[in-house]
C-alpha cells in the first residue's frame, strides 16, 4: 500500500512542472500559465487551480486528467483540480524561457500583448509582422488566422520557403 | 379577465440574457461546424472548425452560468438539447443553413462585429464572473472579426463570380440584422442593473465598420431602410432551425444516457 503523505506547496509545483501541454509537448503547464495556483488548507487537502487557455479548447480536459494522473503518481492524498475563470489566461503569462522553447520547437513566439482598446479597429487593416522561427526572416506572410490549435495562426516564411505557426498573443 | 404584465425578477432577466447569448453562438456554432471536412480549402477547413469550436465554448459556459442562476439542477448539456425550438431565442441570423462559403464569411462578419461591440461593453458588466466570460471571449471574437473581414475584403474585390455571389449573400442577410439591435423588457432591466448593454449605442459605429468594409470590398450597402425579420427573442424562428435542432439533439435525447467511452 502506497502511503499518503502531506506534501509542500513547492512539491505540488514541482509535480505540476511534469504535466506537459498535450498539443505543445516541449511546454508544461506552468510554463504556459496554465497551473495559477496551489493552495493547502489545514488538513493538508491540496486545491490546484487551473485557468483554461481558449474557451473551446479540447486539451482542457485531457490537461486536468493529466494533473489529477501526475498527483496520484505522486502519492498526494486529498486534492482537487478545479477551473478558475476569475482571471483571463494570456500568453503574457508565458515565461520567457517558454518563449524561447517554442521557437526552437518551429513556433513563432507570442509577443507582448499591447492594450488594443479602441485602436483594434484600426489594427483590423494592418497584419502584424511575425519573424520565422526557423531562419529568423521578417520575409514572412499569414497564411490564415487560424492553425491545427485555437491558439495558432499560420504564416509562410519566404525567406527559407517553409511554413510555420505563429502563437497567437492574447 | 384583465391581463397583467408580471414583474421581471432579477434572476429572470440574468437567465433569460445569458440563455440569449448561448443560443445566438451554440446554432452559429452548430451551423460553421457543418463546415468540417468539407471547407473550400484545408487552412479555411480549419479556421472554421476553430471558430465552431469557439462559438460552442463560448455558449456552454454561458450554460452553465445559466443553469447556476436557475438553480433548478439543470446543467449545460440540458440547455442545449432538452429545449425545442419556440424555447430558443437565439437570433433568425444564426439559424440560417450555411449557404455557400461566401454566405458563411458574410454572415460571420456581420454577428462578430456587433459580437465585438457588444462584448467590448459586457466585459465591464457588474457582475465578476459573467464580465470575466466576456473579457475573455472578446479576445477569441476579434479573431473572428479580423478572420471574416478579409474574407469578405477577399471575396468582394475578387473574381466576378465571387464579387457576385458574396454581394448576394449580404443581400440575402440584410433583413435579419435588424434583429440585432432588437431590445425588450429584459435588456432594460439588465441595462439598468449595469449587467446589460444598450445596443443603440453603438449601432452607429457597427453600422460604420459594416459600410466601410463593403464599401473597400467593392459591394454595395444593401438598403438599411427595407423589411426586417423579428420575433427571435420571443422564440419565433425560420423553419430552418427545427431542422437544425432534429440533427443536432437526435442521439441525446434518443439515448439520454448515452457517454463517449
Amino acid at each position: 500500500m502506497t502511503t499518503l503523505q502531506l506534501h509542500t506547496e513547492d512539491q505540488i509545483w514541482d509535480y505540476l512542472d511534469e504535466v506537459m501541454d498535450p498539443e505543445i509537448p516541449v511546454l508544461n503547464i506552468v510554463e504556459m500559465g496554465i497551473a495559477r495556483k496551489v493552495e493547502i488548507d489545514e488538513q493538508g487537502k491540496v486545491l490546484i487551480k487551473i485557468t483554461p487557455t481558449y474557451s473551446g479548447c479540447p486539451a482542457m480536459n485531457a490537461i486536468e486528467k493529466s494533473v489529477r494522473e501526475k498527483m496520484v503518481e505522486k502519492a498526494v492524498g486529498e486534492f482537487d483540480v478545479k477551473l478558475d475563470f476569475s482571471e483571463t489566461w494570456t500568453t503574457d503569462w508565458m515565461t520567457d524561457e517558454a518563449k524561447v522553447k517554442l521557437k526552437d520547437y518551429g513556433i513563432a513566439p507570442p509577443e507582448k500583448t499591447e492594450d488594443e482598446g479602441v485602436d483594434f479597429l484600426k489594427s483590423l487593416s494592418s497584419t502584424k509582422i511575425v519573424p520565422c522561427p526557423y531562419c529568423d526572416s521578417f520575409e514572412t506572410e499569414l497564411v490564415s488566422q487560424f492553425g491545427s490549435t485555437a491558439c495558432k495562426s499560420q504564416y509562410y516564411c519566404n525567406g527559407c520557403d517553409q511554413p510555420f505557426e505563429h502563437f497567437k498573443c492574447i | 379577465m384583465t391581463t397583467e404584465t408580471k414583474e421581471l425578477t432579477k434572476q429572470e432577466a440574468f437567465l433569460a440574457y445569458l440563455l440569449r447569448l448561448a443560443d445566438d453562438r451554440l446554432i452559429l456554432g452548430q451551423r460553421m461546424s457543418e463546415w468540417c471536412g468539407h471547407g473550400p480549402q484545408l487552412e479555411e477547413d480549419l479556421a472554421m472548425a476553430n471558430m465552431a469550436l469557439d462559438l460552442i465554448g463560448h455558449a456552454t459556459a454561458l450554460y452553465e452560468y445559466a443553469a447556476e442562476i436557475e438553480d433548478e439542477g439543470h446543467d449545460e448539456d440540458y440547455f442545449a438539447y432538452f429545449r425545442d425550438d419556440r424555447e430558443f431565442t437565439n437570433l433568425q441570423l444564426c439559424e440560417l443553413p450555411k449557404g455557400d462559403f461566401g454566405f458563411t464569411i458574410a454572415r460571420q462578419f456581420l454577428f462578430s462585429a456587433f459580437s465585438y461591440f457588444q462584448y467590448e461593453r459586457l466585459k465591464d458588466a457588474n457582475d465578476e464572473q459573467f464580465a470575466g466570460m466576456m473579457n475573455k471571449h472578446l479576445k477569441e471574437i476579434k479573431y473572428h472579426l479580423r478572420h471574416s473581414r478579409e474574407w469578405v475584403l477577399r471575396l468582394g474585390d475578387g473574381t466576378e463570380e465571387s464579387h457576385e455571389r458574396i454581394q448576394e449573400s449580404f443581400d440575402e442577410l440584410w433583413m435579419y440584422i435588424g434583429e440585432l439591435f432588437y431590445m425588450d423588457e429584459v435588456d432594460e432591466f439588465m441595462i439598468k442593473e449595469g449587467l446589460g448593454v444598450d445596443s443603440s449605442e453603438f449601432k452607429k459605429e457597427w453600422k460604420k465598420l459594416v459600410e466601410d468594409t463593403l464599401t473597400e470590398a467593392t459591394l454595395t450597402v444593401p438598403d438599411w431602410d427595407q423589411f426586417m425579420m423579428s420575433g427571435s427573442r420571443k422564440g419565433i424562428h425560420t423553419e430552418h432551425l427545427g431542422h437544425l435542432l432534429a440533427q443536432m439533439q437526435f442521439l441525446r435525447r434518443s439515448y439520454p444516457d448515452a457517454e463517449w467511452k
